[in-house]
């Protein structure tokens, strides 16, 4: 691990009115490394993943990526969000445009690269994910699985220094979610920075560098799947484990 | 029967004449629905603010009180233009509170998942809207801007008081000349319904076309 910080946050606050979402957040994701954020359901884990490229505004406390602040809504944030990919549980292909164009169309629209070149990136992008057959296709023409990996492949495609996954396999049915993780699992060898907020604890055990375990907005625990995993050192870890390894 | 033909480039004049106030104040009507609609999702919080004074406004004022407003505040203003501009203009603009409606209502049935992937992929608002979002929301706009349209295009008869030619004025040197009021009345509902119905037609085709996307 290069140990070279990419996204820090420092004292991070988030009130849903009264309910207080994130409570003091400081994290730290270094260059290459892969963050699973698990946690029951209202703990704040989605919302620590929206604010970092900031579909979620914060009240206070600090978001740096590579080094740079946050900025403000406009073009700035444009920039910056173009190079952090975000992957979402309901998939949010544009439904209006095929497979390809989905994927073509930021590079040629926020890049400004050029079609031919664009659409040639796109198509290996979808080489990689196993679905350049669809490559004309309509979202709602695919499985949930295979969207998912058309989302993936769209945010892959402004080769972002980072990714961050909202629960990308709790829309799926139980046998889409393995093509989907398998994927992600991929991109974990090849050393992309990746922040996944998930329930699936067989993909936190196996590609994850760190866990990190979130309840009421808090984070308590931060450790290698090993440790947490083995020994949580929490009640509010050993309860939620309990609650979902047993089954 | 015989008022038709005896006077039909009369009628022929009046039904240009609304003709005209419709296309060119559905322009008008169009593109600043579509802004002032934008307006009220921008991020920016004066845009919004302006987008809603400007619907808030127009729509409630009655049309005839806008058009005295236009006739007769705007010279006050040094403004002066010919009545047929200042009736497009307030044709125009009163409308367009009515498209801008429709368009934001169209643009709320667009799941707001789309909006978030297309910012999250780094494009801006103008971007946002006009590539990913606008696209899908026009699909459910299109049925109502052609009511918001033919409504507009019957309301193009406040501008016969303020001296424009159009297709209702035509009863008034019809009636002096002695013609019987129902026969005047009936072709100038037909002319009406003409120019109704072409814009039914169209926005059908319009509809069908774009009803397949998706």
């Amino acid at each position: 691990m290069a140990g070279e910080a990419l996204i820090e946050l420092r004292g991070v606050n988030k009130h849903y009115g009264k309910l207080h979402v994130l409570q003091d957040i400081d994290l730290t994701v270094d260059r290459g490394e892969v963050v699973v954020v698990i946690g029951p359901s209202g703990s704040g884990k989605s919302t620590l993943c929206r604010a970092i490229n900031r579909l979620e505004t914060i009240e206070s406390g600090t978001i740096e990526l590579d080094g740079r602040p946050l900025p403000e809504e406009g073009r700035a944030l444009a920039q910056l969000r173009a190079e952090v990919g975000m992957v979402f549980q309901s998939f949010n292909l544009f439904a209006h445009r095929t497979v390809l164009d989905n994927i073509m169309l930021a590079p040629v629209k926020v890049r400004k690269k050029r079609k031919d070149e664009a659409a040639r990136r796109a198509r290996e992008l979808l080489d990689r994910v196993g679905l350049v057959s669809q490559a004309d296709k309509y979202p709602a023409q695919l499985s949930g699985g295979q969207q998912q990996r058309v989302a993936i492949a769209r945010a892959l495609a402004m080769d972002p220094k980072a990714l961050l996954f909202d629960e990308p396999t709790s829309a799926l049915d139980p046998e889409m979610i393995n093509e989907v993780l398998e994927v992600m699992r991929q991109l974990a060898r090849e050393g992309m920075t990746m922040v996944v907020v998930t329930h699936e604890m067989g993909f936190a055990r196996s590609a994850a560098n760190r866990v990190v375990f979130m309840a009421d907005g808090r984070i308590v625990e931060d450790r290698t799947p090993e440790e947490f995993f083995t020994a949580p050192r929490s009640e509010r870890a050993k309860d939620f484990l309990s609650k979902i390894l047993k089954h | 029967m015989n008022v038709l033909l005896d006077n039909l480039s009369l009628y022929a004049e009046g039904l240009l004449g609304t003709v005209e106030l419709t296309v060119y104040a559905s322009l008008l009507a169009l593109a600043l629905g579509f802004l002032m609609a934008a307006f009220r999702v921008a991020p920016v919080r004066s845009l919004r603010a302006f987008g809603t004074a400007w619907v808030t406004v127009l729509r409630n004022t009655p049309l005839t009180l806008l058009f005295f407003a236009v006739v007769l505040g705007l010279p006050r203003f040094g403004l002066v233009l010919p009545f047929k501009l200042f009736a497009i203009l307030a044709l125009g603009c009163y409308t367009s509170a009515f498209i801008c409606e429709a368009v934001r209502s169209g643009i709320n049935t667009v799941p707001t998942g789309q909006g978030e992937a297309a910012r999250s992929l780094g494009m801006t608002f103008p971007q946002t809207l006009g590539i990913v979002v606008l696209p899908q929301a026009f699909r459910s706009v299109i049925p109502p801007i052609g009511s918001t349209l033919i409504a507009l295009a019957k309301n193009s008869a406040i501008a016969g008081a303020f001296s424009v030619v159009e297709l209702l004025g035509v009863y008034k040197p019809l009636n002096e000349l002695g013609y019987s009021i129902i026969w005047t009345f009936f072709w100038i509902a037909v002319g009406y319904l003409i120019v109704t119905l072409s814009i039914s037609a169209i926005f059908n085709v319009l509809e069908k076309h774009y009803g397949v996307a998706r």
